[in-house]
């Protein structure tokens, strides 16, 4: 295995290993999984087949990273320049694009030419919707790093899950209003994942609309013109999409809406999770506190982590935006998940374990410590809240009522 | 002329060249920028974070 080593004048020689570095080679097996709905099916030919990839998405990835546990090795700060620059990494998200518009055409293909039943097809649709989710997250690597290839590549990839917008509301929006009241794809304390997508959808197509809008303006140019980067994107998933319906028809309206949703929704449920509840303080100047490493939730899970280039290392992430997948780090202490995503993501889908699970996490963290003005809390549940976790001067009073009356 | 660096991501305005893609152009003044400008690279550095180096790194 590689290793990076270098000569430190004060520290002597460092070296590093990656030791994900042929694990990272996953997002290569990983479309088997997507497909293997089908391959079961033409081995077995029952349609149940259809929900093994959700059953291992849902299900087996969190057995998973409950069995192969956390990995807490970082990169030492000297080598990061090092790990940046080697190219293995950067090519396995390059290849990853081609894979995520076949399997959408093997998915497409397949409905299209098959007779299965309804729910076979909405199964197949959701698989789908599932892996182009994920082509979101090669979107998000390729993306935030600042050469034209990656970022056209990133442009590429967005157009399977039709979210042409992602990269921009991501990289211009989010990051800046991150863990704000004012950012749609922030959630608040008390917000269920069903009242959130309701405002992060429309939220962040407006915010990426307008940040594309006032740079074209900027250029003197129309926001309906070929130099708009979401219409870009856009079209190239007309393109696709059209073609999938002009051959195959109605039935493709239905996989595409299905697939698009999910694809959309699993965007939604990262977001719903990456930041729920946590707030920056708003500075004299009006401007928001920096994003501090306490602002995003991780997990450190290997498993799910592999499947999601290190998203799960979220506060590096936010930390360093630009920084590459397989340089992010994990540090002791920070806001931390009891599972992977995809274990979470099923926990949000259940809003009372949610909050459960979730609610006194948050108010435990050292720099919320308890008092519900270091929440971003949705407005309408605060009283509701606050009746949970009174605020500390109102816990002295009920105290001193409580002695008063045992006095008496 | 003066360049300005972003102290997170090493992103560069360079006044004299502007920034064609977000609609700088060249000659820019860095003062000149809209207030709520961002570095157009990471997007977590506000504009009073930028600092001024003499000549491009
Ligand atoms: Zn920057």
């Amino acid at each position: 295995m590689k290793v990076y080593t270098f000569d430190s004048p004060d520290k002597g020689q460092i070296t590093y290993r990656d030791s994900k570095r042929h694990l990272w080679l996953a997002s290569m097996v990983y479309p088997l999984v997507a497909v293997s709905g089908i391959g079961l099916y033409m081995v077995t030919g029952s349609e149940w087949s259809f929900l093994a990839p959700l059953v291992f998405i849902y299900g087996v990835s969190t057995l998973f990273d409950a069995i192969f546990g956390v990995d807490t090795s970082n990169p030492p700060e000297e080598l990061v320049s090092q790990l940046e620059e080697d190219r293995y990494y950067r090519w396995l998200t390059y290849l990853t694009i081609p894979i995520h518009y076949i399997v959408l055409l093997t998915l497409a293909i397949f409905v299209g030419t098959q007779s299965v039943s309804m729910l076979s097809v909405l199964a197949l649709a959701i698989t789908g919707g599932i892996y182009s989710g994920l082509g979101l997250v090669t979107a998000h690597e390729l993306g935030h790093k600042k050469s034209r290839l990656e970022r056209n590549l990133a442009k590429i990839v967005q157009a399977v899950p039709a979210y042409g917008h992602f990269c921009l509301e991501h990289n211009r929006g989010h990051h800046r209003d991150v863990a704000t009241p004012e950012d749609p794809a922030s959630s608040r304390m008390g917000e269920s994942i069903y009242q959130f997508v309701r405002r992060e959808i429309p939220g962040a197509f407006k915010r990426a609309w307008k940040i594309e809008n006032d740079r074209l303006e900027r250029n003197g140019k129309n926001v309906w013109s070929m130099d708009n980067e979401i219409l870009q994107s856009y079209a190239l998933t007309a393109v696709v999409q059209l073609a999938l319906i002009a051959s195959f028809g109605w039935i493709m309206v239905l996989f595409l809406a299905v697939h698009n949703f999910w694809a959309w929704w699993q965007l939604t449920s990262a977001n719903y999770i990456e930041h729920y509840g946590l707030l920056r303080k708003k500075e004299a100047s009006g401007r928001y506190e920096r994003c501090q490493p306490y602002h995003s939730w991780n997990a450190n899970h290997v498993f799910s982590n592999i499947l999601l280039f290190h998203l799960e290392r979220h506060s590096d992430h936010h930390a360093h935006p630009v920084r590459r997948y397989q340089c992010l780090r994990d540090f002791p202490e920070l806001p931390s998940l009891p599972t992977g995503y995809f274990g979470m993501f099923v926990a949000a889908y259940i809003p009372p374990l949610w909050y459960r699970i979730m609610d006194k996490r948050l108010m435990a963290l050292p720099h919320v410590a308890g008092n519900l003005d270091n929440v971003n809390v949705q407005p309408g549940k605060l009283d509701a809240l606050l009746a949970r976790y009174p605020r500390q001067a109102e816990v002295l009073d009920t105290s001193f009522h409580q002695t008063e009356a045992a006095a008496a | 002329m003066n360049c300005y660096q972003c102290p997170d991501c090493g992103y560069i305005y360079n006044e004299a060249k502007g920034d064609a893609h977000e609609g700088y152009p060249s000659g820019m003044k860095f003062a000149g920028l809209p207030e709520e400008f961002v570095c157009p690279d990471c997007a977590v550095r506000y504009k009073e974070d930028f600092v001024c180096i003499e000549t491009p790194q």
